[in-house]
């Protein structure tokens, strides 16, 4: 196991705080800062490179690029033996082909080589919009976290994901990054610092707490400030790193809690709900419930108007609170 | 260089050690491990450069197997070669072994990438050799196949692959024994004609007989003078090969020797012999 922790001290890590843009985006930025600093990054790219951001990369070191085509199982399988030869490669393409089309090889060339993998997968969720279900993952948190050695991370703005992307290129071992297609508004602090296997807390409520990620956690702020408005304390901490799981932070969270609510832009199943329940239900029983698309598949439509669809806003969680906080 | 009498012994030393190993733990894949023991014995003994007192020496030849349930032959070569005690080849299979019923690279000295599942070894050969062009290391690839395994969708992607990028310091090879556990390949789904289809990819074909030493050394040397592209060797092999109530038979592609057929092994192989 290598550092949970970026040494690297990008200064452009620090030019994407406050900035509202997709995380892809700001992948897309890290990436070529990150290249320049270590000649054993490489990327690898199944053909979606305009779309994933890795083409910045390629414009900068073309011979550190290796574009895949349409061929995401071969893409894992030649990161594992670029990464066992001592590269560091990122291997990116959309989160349903990562994580569904390629599984196996992740699971076996991957994480049971303990290759120094980096999988960042865009286009999660289903902010993907009107390409519908079949380019929208609900399921990749869920395929990437049940693999041993594989840690699973989806921030939630542009300064997160410069920071995880950095911290991941240092970390020895596996790591999945999931990003969205959307943009974002800027939500973690300045001084905010990400560490793998730790979660961030604005704040632990008295009643209430929503632990969310990604472009819920955004979602999750505002429903807070609706609550504590109308006099209910709520509580809001970022779990970005599903896994390993912050189990302390978690922990005392739910100790404070009445009620705890997760919210991710993923399946109810399998995802960062599923881990806060399978940790609370053996360790500290509290009550929950779960904001998520519930075991159906997407479909096509403006990524605004799908998050309304799918019950996954700031007004889901509010009403979900207000229907299951016993006073 | 070694001679091929040497070669011949050591391939012949191999077989024995896969029959007792996959017999003391009483399954395993016998047919697929035999066949492949000649192309081994030639890749560790006379061509691949190794150290197995340092196997993770940079500048190493690397060995993908990618048809991993054929581990025994791997186990056999590198336990001859020093990577470890030969006493642990009784542990094959046993719980707590490093000899896991397919290569595990974390538990194993000198097992560069964890195998088993079919179709992958391909790409990883091809990405160790991207990687290894990029550090300026002149080590070359090698990438042992099954010939069932290459129906395996993956297998011709990474050939799409090897011949785009150009990835000359690679050599495949297949393990054309025209079986697999169903029966024989042009039955269960024909993979015919394979030189033919590799070359359409853009790959260097050779096709040798697998068990003739002065063959597949040939081969090799031919292979590393191939520039600009990758080169394919077609082995054709018989499974089972060296133990004539194993050989051509399908039953014994995921079968182990019993005890009687272990003796009957041995005896065929010239066990106790020098």
């Amino acid at each position: 196991m290598g550092k949970t922790e970026c040494s690297c001290a990008i200064a452009e890590i620090s030019e994407l705080y406050g900035k509202d843009m997709a995380t892809r985006d700001a992948y897309g930025i890290t990436l070529v800062e990150l290249g320049k600093k270590n000649p054993n990054i490489v990327v690898l790219d199944a053909d979606l490179s305009c779309s994933t951001k890795t083409i910045n990369f390629a414009k900068s070191f073309p011979e550190r690029f290796f574009n895949m085509g349409v061929s995401e199982q071969d893409m894992m399988g030649t990161a594992t033996g670029l990464a066992l030869t001592g590269k560091i490669p990122f291997a990116s393409t959309f989160a349903i082909f990562a994580t569904g089309r390629a599984w196996e090889q992740i699971r076996q060339s991957v994480c049971y080589s303990h290759a120094n993998v980096k999988i960042v997968a865009t286009h999660g969720g289903i902010t993907v919009g009107e390409d519908g279900a079949t380019h929208q993952a609900l399921e990749d948190v869920s395929l990437m976290r049940v693999i041993p050695c594989m840690t699973v991370i989806v921030p939630a703005d542009a300064y997160e994901t410069a920071q995880a992307v950095s911290v991941a290129a240092e970390y020895y071992g596996p790591v999945y990054i999931r990003l969205g297609r959307a943009k974002v508004p800027s939500l973690m602090p300045k001084d905010y610092n990400f560490q793998i296997g730790k979660a961030y807390v604005f704040k632990i409520g008295k009643d209430v707490n929503i632990i969310a990620n990604g472009i819920m956690l955004a979602e999750a702020l505002k429903a807070s400030q609706i609550l504590n408005e109308e006099g209910i304390d709520t509580g809001v901490a970022n779990f970005s790193c599903v896994k390993p799981l912050d189990e302390e932070v978690l922990y005392n969270i739910a100790k404070a809690s009445k009620l705890i609510v997760t919210a991710e832009e993923h399946s109810i199943i399998g995802g960062l709900g599923s881990a806060v329940a399978e940790f609370l239900s053996e360790n500290c029983q509290k009550p929950l419930k779960r904001i998520g698309v519930r075991d159906t598949f997407g479909c096509s439509g403006n990524w605004k108007e799908l998050l309304k669809y799918y019950g996954l806003t700031a007004e889901n969680i509010v009403q979900t609170v207000k229907e299951n906080l016993k006073k | 260089m070694r001679d091929i009498s040497f070669l011949k012994e050591k391939a012949r030393e191999l077989r024995i050690e896969i029959v007792k190993m996959l017999a003391q733990a009483g399954s395993g894949h016998t047919g697929g491990s035999l066949s492949a023991a000649d192309i081994v014995a030639a890749l560790y003994f006379y061509k691949m450069k190794h150290d197995p007192k340092n196997p993770q020496w940079i500048e190493r030849d690397r060995f993908v197997l990618s048809k991993g349930h054929a581990a025994p032959v791997l186990y056999a070569v590198l336990s001859l070669c020093g990577y470890f005690d030969r006493a642990l080849l009784s542990t094959l299979r046993k719980l707590n072994s490093p000899l896991q019923g397919h290569p595990c690279c974390k538990s194993l000295p000198g097992v560069e990438v964890s195998t088993g599942s079919l179709g992958q070894g391909l790409s990883v050969a091809n990405g160790m050799a991207l990687g290894l062009k990029l550090s300026g290391i002149p080590s070359r690839v090698y990438c042992l196949l099954g010939d069932g395994e290459i129906q395996e969708g993956q297998i011709w992607e990474a050939a799409m692959t090897a011949a785009h990028y150009k990835i000359d310091n690679l050599c495949a090879i297949i393990d054309h024994n025209n079986l697999q556990i169903d029966g024989y390949c042009t039955d269960v789904m024909n993979i015919e004609p394979i030189e033919e289809k590799f070359k359409a990819f853009g790959w260097n074909v050779l096709s040798i007989d697998g068990h003739n030493m002065e063959e597949i050394v040939g081969a090799l040397n031919e292979a590393e003078k191939i520039k600009g592209m990758p080169t394919m060797i077609v082995a054709n092999t018989i499974k089972g090969k060296g133990v004539s109530i194993f050989e051509g038979k399908a039953k014994y592609h995921g079968v182990a020797p019993t005890q009687e057929e272990l003796e009957i092994a041995l005896k065929e192989l010239g066990n106790g012999k020098n």
